[in-house]
């Protein structure tokens, strides 16, 4: 049976090496594994997603409606506007940060603070301050592999050699604080 | 070896396996990431050209010189290059040729949805569709050898989720392709009518013969299922059906699409009551099925636009999507792309756009967005290299209806040597009054930073000649010539109103980086050491909530949810200072500089 991360989140948030992370371990894990994104004008500060499909034989890269086993939000509004992606027996992993988008900050909506209360409502969610928590490990870019570490374990999968992944996929210098980082987010779900 | 890649970095290591000597392409979404990677192997000479109709012909002479070739381009780029594609169909190759087109169902970042698929048919090319990224490399090996073995450029049509999305591929060696040599062959390949009427003949009878390649090609295949149900796929489309369709059905996988296999056709007939017809874009399988006389269910009923994923696919067939989480949709606002903060369109918009009485001719790059909240600085955008011409031909109308209206045509750097430069020489040559601006940051910006003839750097980042766009319209004959700071609103509001002032054409260029390149000396020399490297904060005790600040539309500021005033992100401000220049109290200022 095929499974299903989607990532979503703000152009710049780090989706990308993401879900390249979970691409590499789930391919030497042995699975097949698709995974699909959407560039150019998406990228300027927008909404973007990743989707990240595996198994014994995967056809299409691009998650159906209904199907997300685990949603990966960077940012909490995000994750609302993708819920109708997750399987609604399935886990929503949110980063709390909200980025407000230019109708809000050019004053023509709000940004509401229900959100998280919808979300809670709604699914099984995991909300946690992953910009603070990788912000207290060093860098607050290492949000994403810290939503990666949170999205391996509510997947089950814990038998890929996520550090050895790391080592070999990010710059030398920022090893160390992803590795933890990875670490901090599986606690954080079992938390 | 096995290792995931994108259908785009499939093409290009199926280039580099195919013995591809030449390589050109101008870039666009979603086929900009092909040539890039292309120019990863150093065995193929890779390059930027100005447009796609020079890619393209650039690619059809290292065909003619011998060498294998690939030109790449997104689907209205193929609109660009169609003339030169016209004829190389007529004349054939040497050295093979394949030119990609990528196509855009679901318009993620494009102005229409084009199917190229229509190119196949009436450049009378053929064409592959490749479903996955071990198809792109595979596809093009096929298409190097036909191209060859049947004299014909081959058409290699892909779409965004082939060039965006990953799987698993086993790469292999590069193949050992001798660039051929050269042999003058005037009746094959100088085109003029007598002796291009005579290969018109030849072209005919070359698509005849592939018919029956297409009949035994192992890229059309069926794919025998228990059930009675038949699917009809090519691309993507035949992965999504595989989902929502299962193994039970019968597929007809089509890889080679033009010529199409019509006695497969009917051997799939034999084995199926009830057949669906995936595809995105035009009916352009469905019309050739039912040209035939077959019964099929395609468009209407399965949507003739956008992308066939899953989800759409189970709505259309089964009239129901699978089960999901109701939530309460009003709290979630929309998220459009946005001018970076820092990006040097800001200050130039936000002068313009306060002008009365002028109407703004656009162009594609980034600074279409100046159409959006706050500015609204835009009227219309026609297509890649659109403004100066359009806006010549708006502005001729209104004078002509006897207005005073200004017309302002707004384009970038890479966009100027695309297609502008023509649009200039309209405006100097028609003696127009078109304000002609050009924003000049440096690089090619939307499809994500490649060099372009007036950077000064080739793919690789070797330094190239320069050439200046400041000269290049001095030399066009454009009296008129400014150079400015778009970061310094004063400045642009001047050059602006001088332009207004005169009754003749001038050309406005705004000089500045794109926040998001890859900076090099050149550009620190330039523009400063401490490039992007400032920083501004509010005094709060100085700042009166006018707001005037966050009409700039910059996403690092917005207005203190508890302190109710401005209140300036220092992770993402990289010190531009427009919101410091519009503000009336001086509240914004500069921060410790932060290295």
């Amino acid at each position: 049976m095929t499974k299903n991360i989607l990532l979503v989140g703000v152009g710049g948030q780090g989706t990308i090496l993401a879900a390249k992370i979970l691409t590499l371990g789930l391919m030497e894990a042995g699975y097949d594994v698709k995974m699909s994104e959407i560039h150019g004008m998406s990228q300027r500060g927008g909404a973007v997603s990743s989707h990240v499909r595996y198994g014994a034989k995967v056809y299409s890269p691009v998650i159906e409606r209904g199907s997300a086993d685990v949603l990966v939000s960077f940012e909490q509004m995000e994750a609302l506007r993708w819920l109708d992606y997750m399987r609604p027996d399935s886990t929503a992993v949110v980063n709390s940060q909200s980025i407000n988008p230019v109708p809000v900050l050019v004053g023509k909506a709000l940004y509401s603070d229900k959100i998280l209360d919808e979300i809670c409502a709604k699914v099984r969610a995991t909300v946690l301050d992953a910009t603070a928590e990788a912000l207290a490990l060093g860098n607050a870019r290492a949000l994403n592999i810290l939503l990666v570490g949170a999205a391996a374990k509510i997947m089950k999968l814990d038998d890929i050699d996520w550090n050895g992944i790391l080592a070999k996929n990010v710059k030398p210098a920022f090893v160390e604080i992803n590795q933890k980082a990875f670490a901090r987010g599986q606690e954080l779900v079992t938390a | 070896m096995k290792i995931l890649m994108t259908g785009d970095e499939a093409i290009a290591r199926g280039a580099f396996e195919a013995g591809v000597a030449f390589a050109s392409a101008y870039p666009g979404t979603p086929s900009t990431e092909i040539l890039e990677n292309v120019a990863n192997y150093k065995e193929i000479v890779s390059e930027w050209a100005p447009n796609e109709k020079v890619a393209l012909e650039a690619a059809a002479g290292a065909s003619i010189g011998g060498a294998r070739a690939l030109a790449c381009m997104k689907h209205v780029g193929v609109n660009v290059a169609a003339d030169p594609l016209f004829t190389f169909s007529y004349t054939g190759v040497r050295g093979g040729m394949v030119l990609v087109s990528a196509d855009e169902p679901g318009m993620h970042s494009s102005q229409n949805e084009q199917d190229n698929r229509w190119y196949a048919i009436s450049a009378k090319l053929p064409m592959f569709e490749p479903s996955d990224s071990q198809e792109c490399i595979d596809m093009l090996q096929e298409a190097f050898d036909m191209s060859e073995t049947y004299d014909t450029p081959v058409l290699f049509r892909i779409t965004t989720r082939i060039a965006h999305s990953k799987s698993i591929v086993e790469t292999s060696e590069r193949k050992d392709v001798p660039i051929k040599d050269y042999v003058k062959e005037v009746h094959k390949y100088v085109a003029v009518p007598a002796l291009a009427a005579k290969r018109r003949i030849v072209v005919e009878k070359r698509m005849n013969d592939l018919k029956e390649y297409s009949e035994k090609s192992a890229f059309n295949r069926i794919e025998k299922g228990a059930g009675r149900i038949g699917v009809i796929v090519s691309g993507m489309c035949y992965n999504y059906a595989k989902e929502v369709f299962g193994d039970d059905a019968t597929y007809l996988k089509l890889g080679f699409t033009n010529p199409l296999p019509g006695n497969m056709l009917a051997e799939f007939y034999k084995l199926v009551d009830t057949v669906y017809i995936i595809e995105e874009n035009d009916p352009y399988i469905q019309q050739w099925v039912e040209r035939l006389g077959y019964k099929c269910i395609g468009k209407p009923v399965i949507p003739p636009f956008g992308e066939m994923t899953p989800d759409v696919l189970r709505m259309a067939i089964h009239g129901k999507g699978l089960d999901v989480v109701d939530y309460d949709a009003s709290l979630v606002v929309p998220r459009p792309p946005v001018l970076c903060a820092g990006c040097p369109h800001r200050g130039f918009f936000y002068e313009l756009s306060k002008k009365k009485d002028t109407i703004i001719a656009g162009d594609i790059g980034c600074y279409t967005l100046g159409f959006a909240e706050p500015f609204n600085g835009m009227d219309y955008v026609v297509c890649m290299g659109a403004a100066f011409s359009s806006g010549h031909g708006t502005q001729k109308a209104l004078t002509a209806a006897g207005k005073s209206t200004r017309v302002v045509g707004v384009m970038g750097d890479s966009t100027f040597f695309h297609m502008g430069i023509n649009g200039l020489i309209e405006v100097l040559y028609n003696n127009s009054k078109t304000i002609c601006c050009i924003l000049d940051n440096r690089t090619t910006g939307m499809t994500g930073h490649q060099e372009h003839p007036g950077t000064g750097l080739d793919i690789n980042r070797n330094p190239v000649h320069e050439i200046s766009i400041e000269e290049t319209a001095r030399a066009l004959g454009a009296k008129n010539v400014a150079v400015i700071d778009p970061n310094n609103i004063k400045e642009v509001r001047a050059a602006l109103n001088e332009a207004y002032a005169k009754d003749e054409p001038s050309v406005i260029i705004t000089r500045w980086p794109c926040v998001l390149k890859h900076m090099n000396d050149n550009d620190y020399e330039e523009f400063g050491q401490d490039l992007f490297r400032k920083k501004y904060t509010v005094d709060e005790s100085l700042c009166i909530t006018c707001k005037a600040c966050i009409r700039v539309g910059c996403p690092a500021i917005s207005i203190h949810p508890e302190r109710n005033k401005s209140t300036i992100d220092p992770a993402q401000c990289v010190g531009c200072s427009v919101c410091a220049q519009v503000c009336p109290k001086n509240a914004i200022v500069r921060a410790e500089e932060n290295r």
